[in-house]
């Protein structure tokens, strides 16, 4: 929990958080989903959620860092506002793919996993967008951008404000 | 008239919203009588965004289509390409699993039960368990996923054993790069996986399936899951499937970026919501699966092709194809290709041909260097191999194998060392940790690649040593088969593993 939330927050957070608990207890293995749902509600997992998800499931705290900290997708730190995914992959290198990150990664200063100063921009690593025959593949959130160059890259980022420079 | 715009994520990544929206606002524009629909793609990928417009009992193909070309084309001053089935990369394959993909309405039963949708399930709800058994090991259908384990024989096993409840769980986790057939037929046509996955439910007696996919894959996720509901509605699933008195119901389940939850054992662990580690076999999970319970575990292009199979018969199907390799393989054609996407096609056709007459050689123009063929744990297969069949066995004897059927293209300019050292960096990225040789050995493999690029000759022996130990100690693929693209690169292309000329000549 922040040190800036108030206590009220910390109630609502918590009602929210027991709220998703309950909405997935139905499922045979509910524990992917409903970390799933928490990341899709605060964008982190949590670790207000880490002993009402405890509880509901009755497996262990070291269990449940065991899972989170399996996954590549469940984050326990928010990223940046935006997410700029490049992807690695055999089939995008075959098409400049490497060559086309380290220079993206170049011009925003990051190294992969990185996020901006301003807490704008976070850039990952993927392995397989399946865009393998219009390689190479990035995605900036939700967008997939085929035939990636960085004048795509720096197009569909200008689009969400954020600059890349030189 | 029809406007056929796919929504498959490969066109939208090419433009295909931007051009959907600009052709809806010039038919309102021009007050034209058009339908728009938003169909799966024909697997033509250097042509999306595709466009096909059906007037006057005719459907013609116009490609690549940009926004900037929308209006263009409503006025007719872009030359066709005819129809879709006439286009040589198109008409030289043999659809079975993907006849539908792209024709239909992705999300319209009735246009899937229009082109012959449903009649499989409805032919195995007159069969007895037995019979759907037999006729799946009649089809010679073998698991699509990359193993070729054939399915029938899984499907038995999962029948004859005794539980209270069995599952269907369809891998849809498809992680290798360059493969993306699992992708096109849920956006395309997911109606077929859900009767295929329907059928195995009958034969097997499981009444509940999962489809466990990828994150990456927001589109698809979406569109099974609407397909489920859709197929729900119309009581295609659920507890009376089509009126026969027998239950099947499924969902949609997604992973969180683990590349190794593609292997059966760590999918399930995953699905069970644990960590996705490898599980040892024995026991099997078609006997202790999810949750403990019976579970066939089938890839999704195996689950696709269940109702073609049943739809056209056994005899059909095993018609197609070479040897112990039945039927037909969606073969993806990738990376630095001229005519790159999906090219579905019998069993057998040599290699080369698929690269140098399907494929069109590279993108770049330059000579072909190598393929590799079957995702990240496929070997580099030498252009001397171009007349390798593509089958399990032939595949098998170049000490290479098809996978999912992914091939990607290299031109002259790839690095084989740096493919050799990014397999094992790979493997340490995504190594579940349960197995020592995968997960120290990828380590050691990327540190002993490091060696050798610096000159140290003595490292090349120790890393075929320290393959060997990945091969025969992994509990599964990802630390197994490791070994294959690195020993493929090492040897067919030994120069690239040498110690350079400049080292070489210091030492003398």
């Amino acid at each position: 929990m922040t040190p800036a939330s108030s206590p009220q927050d910390d109630g609502a957070i918590a009602e929210i958080i027991s709220q998703i608990i309950e909405g997935h207890a139905h499922l045979e293995g509910p524990l992917l989903p409903m970390l799933h749902a928490l990341q899709e509600e605060f964008g982190v997992i949590h670790e207000a959620a880490h002993a009402p998800l405890c509880k509901a499931l009755t497996i262990t705290r070291a269990e449940l860092k065991g899972v989170i900290s399996f996954y590549h997708d469940f984050r326990e730190k928010p990223a940046g506002k935006h997410v700029l995914k490049i992807c690695r992959a055999e089939a995008c290198q075959s098409m400049g793919g490497t060559a086309l990150a380290e220079r993206l990664l170049e011009k925003l200063g990051l190294d992969w996993h990185g996020t901006t100063p301003d807490g704008k921009l976070t850039v990952e690593p993927v392995y397989c967008l399946g865009l393998c025959a219009c390689a190479p593949a990035a995605m900036v959130d939700e967008k997939l951008i085929a035939r990636a160059d960085e004048v795509r890259v720096e197009k569909a980022l200008s689009a969400k404000n954020i600059g890349v420079s030189a | 008239m029809k406007i056929y715009v796919p929504m498959d994520s490969a066109a939208k990544a090419l433009g295909a919203d931007e051009v959907a929206a600009k052709l809806t606002q010039e038919i309102a524009a021009r007050g034209l009588e058009a339908e728009i629909v938003r169909n799966g793609t024909r697997g033509m990928i250097w042509l999306e965004p595709l466009v096909e417009i059906e007037k006057d009992g005719e459907r013609l193909a116009y490609g690549p289509i940009a926004e900037e070309d929308v209006a263009a084309l409503l006025d007719g001053q872009i030359e066709t390409l005819g129809t879709v089935e006439d286009i040589p990369f198109f008409a030289r394959q043999t659809r079975l699993t993907f006849e539908r993909c792209g024709v239909i309405d992705p999300l319209s039963l009735d246009d899937y039960e229009a082109h012959g949708g449903l009649e499989g399930l409805k032919r195995a709800i007159g069969m007895s368990q037995d019979a759907i058994i037999d006729e799946v090991k009649t089809s010679g259908l073998r698991g699509r996923g990359g193993a070729g384990f054939p399915t029938g024989i899984k499907w038995d096993t999962v029948r004859l054993a005794h539980a209270p409840q069995k599952y269907i769980v369809c891998n849809a986790d498809e992680g290798d790069s360059g493969t993306f057939a699992d992708r096109m037929i849920m956006e395309g046509d997911p109606f077929t996986l859900i009767e295929g996955m329907a059928i195995a439910g009958l034969g097997c007696g499981a009444t509940k399936g999962y489809v466990y996919t990828r994150s990456e894959y927001p589109d698809a996720v979406a569109v099974m899951r609407q397909a489920i509901e859709i197929a729900r509605a119309a009581g295609v699933l659920g507890p009376n499937v089509l009126g026969c008195g027998r239950a099947f119901d499924m969902e949609v389940r997604v992973g969180a970026g683990a590349y190794v939850c593609g292997e059966e054992t760590s999918l399930l662990n995953s699905l069970e919501g644990k960590r996705g580690v490898v599980r040892a076999k024995p026991p099997l999970p078609a006997l202790e699966g999810f949750l403990g319970r019976p579970t066939v575990v089938n890839n999704v292009i195996s689950l696709a092709t269940v109702p073609v199979i049943f739809a056209k018969g056994a005899e059909h199907y095993a018609n197609f194809g070479l040897g112990r390799s039945k039927g037909t393989m969606p073969i993806q054609i990738a990376g630095n290709v001229k005519f790159g996407g999906l090219f579905e096609t019998a069993f057998g056709m040599p290699l080369g041909t698929l690269v140098n007459e399907v494929a069109g050689g590279t993108a770049s123009g330059r000579p072909v260097k190598a393929v590799q063929v079957g995702g990240p744990l496929g070997a580099y297969l030498h252009t001397d191999q171009f007349d390798t069949p593509f089958g399990y066995e032939e595949f098998d004897g170049q000490k290479a194998l098809i996978g999912h059927a992914g091939i990607v293209v290299f031109d002259d300019t790839a690095d084989m060392l740096a493919m050799a050292r990014f397999a094992m960096e790979f493997c340490a990225v995504e190594s579940c940790g349960k197995c020592t040789p995968c997960r120290i050995g990828a380590v050691r493999g990327v540190e002993t690649i490091d060696r050798i690029k610096e000159g140290d000759a003595s490292a090349i022996p120790l890393l075929e040593d320290l393959c060997e130990v990945m091969t025969d100690g992994s509990l599964c693929a990802l630390g197994g088969f490791t070994p294959y693209p690195v020993l493929s690169a090492l040897r067919h292309f030994p120069e690239e593993f040498a110690p350079n000329t400049a080292q070489k000549e210091a030492a003398e």
